[in-house]
């Protein structure tokens, strides 16, 4: 029996009227992070989308969210609804989908290990994806600097020269053009 | 000591853990061992492990690891011009690339609001079902090798390099093609291309009569292959399957059909299913599927226009600032579902480029589910008949 506040939840995403933007066939609907998972649910066992077709997260650095992209899909009317949640970066969480879908959890931990989200209850969310015994930073988090990382950790071999990259190609590769830029 | 739950000391599979839920292996008992597969394995598609726990030779437990392809694709390309990002996109899938290639310049185009002329949409088309042709040539001889027939693998390996041949005819590149660059294509045919492809197909189907007749229907394949890894039809939308794995189980979709993209829907042709949903199923869609490529091609190089430009001049594209937007662009790969989810914040890099590869639930989820209680000979048959590509796990 669906608790006050579920009923509550449910009845609030029934109401809502998600506003809509994309092309023919590909539609994206932005939910508050509290309903996402009963608005899913609702898509899934009620709309007819069954297809979770990926689950990601990006990074707004200066707006202190982390946008999640739940990519559900209708095999009968053919349309590709990208579900988007806003949540904050500070002590990101989340609730967990893999009740829906079991391969959820896998998109869920890689999300921990890249971005830090976390889904508690998710099983395995703890254990590291692909970076075994990483413990810096996630590092698809928009402060991670692939740059500063790579001269930190690995070093040029002697005699080789290097230029900066801009400077360069003005100098050398479009030098007409670069008086315009 | 371990807090368990009820737990019968005859079963062979291992008590679980009361409070993590996980199964916990006293493999001191002798009564089970683990056993790597992997990173190197050749039956394996590519570096990725198994951790695999059996009893006997039976495995009752399967743990994939992934992670030693991974080179950052796309955090690499958030600090990277659209156009530098195009060498680096079609590195995410090796023996299909033309896929990676074609949703990043379909994704790019939409959101920067291009339009690419008439004959470089046939010519796209044209290169993703070569691209198709030779995967499945490879994945058949892994699949044929991975039971130990491993001339098979010779005959169809043989026969991509000829695919491989054309490709470096038309684009200079035999792995790597870099063809389809946003705004439409590289370079127009060569004079004669569609001669010299024909001869190839031609040569292509004789092999897979041969194929057909050597492994479809050789006893000892039939007998392994028959009821291994069956995907039932009910799992198939909770576990994401997408593309022949899911055909293979009586599903009748394909994203070329359901939501056609480039040229499709002007091109004649069935969606190949089976009911079986074993290796063995599948095997036989991708056979079906090999000579469907062909078919396609042949009807493209017939009805294609032959004049008119191949490439919308774009803006320099070293200053070129993408209006702000998102867009997912997918494709019908050989795998299953590839995708690509793009996402502009109006600057000249890209805010996010996620890449959805088929193998992601196929080799992890799918596979871990998969592998318990086959016998351990029957691993990498298993894994090939997944059909999948570590690379676009890890990205």
């Amino acid at each position: 029996m669906a608790t006050e506040r579920q009923e509550r939840t449910i009845q609030e995403v029934k109401d809502s009227d998600p506003v809509c933007d994309g092309q023919a066939g590909l539609k994206f609907v932005h939910v508050g992070a509290d309903q996402a998972v009963a608005y899913i649910t609702r898509l899934r066992d009620v709309q007819g989308y069954t297809h979770l077709v990926f689950f990601t997260a990006i990074d707004y650095i200066e707006d202190s969210i982390f946008r999640l992209t739940y990519m559900v899909h209708n095999y009968a009317s053919r349309q590709d609804l990208g579900v988007q949640v806003d949540i904050p970066r500070q002590g990101a969480t989340m609730e967990s989908i893999h009740h829906l879908w079991p391969h959820a959890a896998t998109y869920q931990r890689e999300l921990k290990e890249m971005f830090g989200i976390d889904f508690p209850g998710s099983p395995g969310v703890d254990d590291s994806f692909i970076l075994e015994g990483w413990t810096g930073i996630p590092p698809m988090r928009r402060e991670f600097d692939t740059k500063l990382y790579s001269e930190q950790t690995y070093f040029p071999r002697p005699g080789r020269v290097t230029h900066d990259t801009a400077a360069y190609m003005k100098e050398k590769l479009y030098p007409s053009e670069a008086e315009t830029w | 000591m371990v807090e368990t739950v009820k737990y019968d000391p005859r079963s062979k599979f291992p008590p679980v853990d009361a409070n993590s839920g996980k199964s916990v292996y006293n493999l001191l008992s002798g009564k089970y061992m683990k056993v790597w597969q992997g990173p190197q394995h050749p039956g394996i598609t590519g570096n990725m492990s198994l951790e695999l726990t059996v009893c006997g030779d039976e495995i009752i437990d399967c743990k994939t690891h992934v992670g030693y392809l991974h080179r950052g694709f796309e955090k690499l390309m958030e600090r990277r011009r659209y156009i530098q990002c195009f060498p680096l996109v079609c590195r995410i899938c090796v023996p299909e690339p033309d896929f990676n290639e074609y949703l990043f310049a379909e994704g790019t185009e939409e959101l920067a609001g291009i339009e690419i002329p008439e004959k470089a949409r046939w010519y796209r088309a044209l290169t993703l079902e070569m691209a198709r042709l030779a995967s499945f040539l490879m994945w058949i001889g892994g699949q044929a090798a991975a039971f130990g027939m491993g001339t098979i693998g010779q005959w169809t390996v043989t026969m991509r390099d000829y695919v491989l041949d054309l490709f470096e005819e038309l684009s200079g590149g035999r792995i790597y093609h870099m063809y389809i660059i946003p705004g439409g294509v590289r370079a127009d045919l060569p004079a004669g291309f569609a001669l010299r492809v024909e001869q190839t197909l031609a040569q292509i189907w004789k092999v897979l009569d041969d194929v057909e007749l050597a492994l479809m229907y050789n006893a000892v394949f039939k007998k392994r292959a028959m009821g291994l890894g069956v995907i039932t039809p009910s799992i198939v939308d909770e576990y994401g399957i997408t593309g022949p794995n899911a055909r293979g189980s009586g599903i009748q979709r394909d994203i070329r059909k359901d939501n056609p993209y480039l040229v499709y829907d002007q091109l004649e042709f069935s969606i190949v299913t089976e009911t079986g949903g074993d290796a063995y199923a599948r095997t036989w869609v991708r056979l079906r599927e090999t000579r469907q490529s062909i078919d396609l091609i042949r009807q493209m190089l017939e009805i294609m226009p032959t004049s008119g430009p191949f490439f919308q001049k774009l803006p320099n594209v070293l200053h070129w600032k993408i209006p702000g937007g998102q867009t997912y662009k997918k494709a019908e790969c050989t795998r299953g579902e590839y995708g690509f989810f793009m996402v502009s914040d109006g600057t000249e890099l890209p805010r996010r480029i996620y890449v959805r590869g088929p193998s992601y639930t196929h080799a992890v989820t799918l596979m871990e589910k998969l592998a318990v209680n086959v016998n351990i000979a029957d691993t990498a048959g298993l894994m090939v008949s997944l059909h999948t590509y570590p690379p676009e796990i890890e990205r």
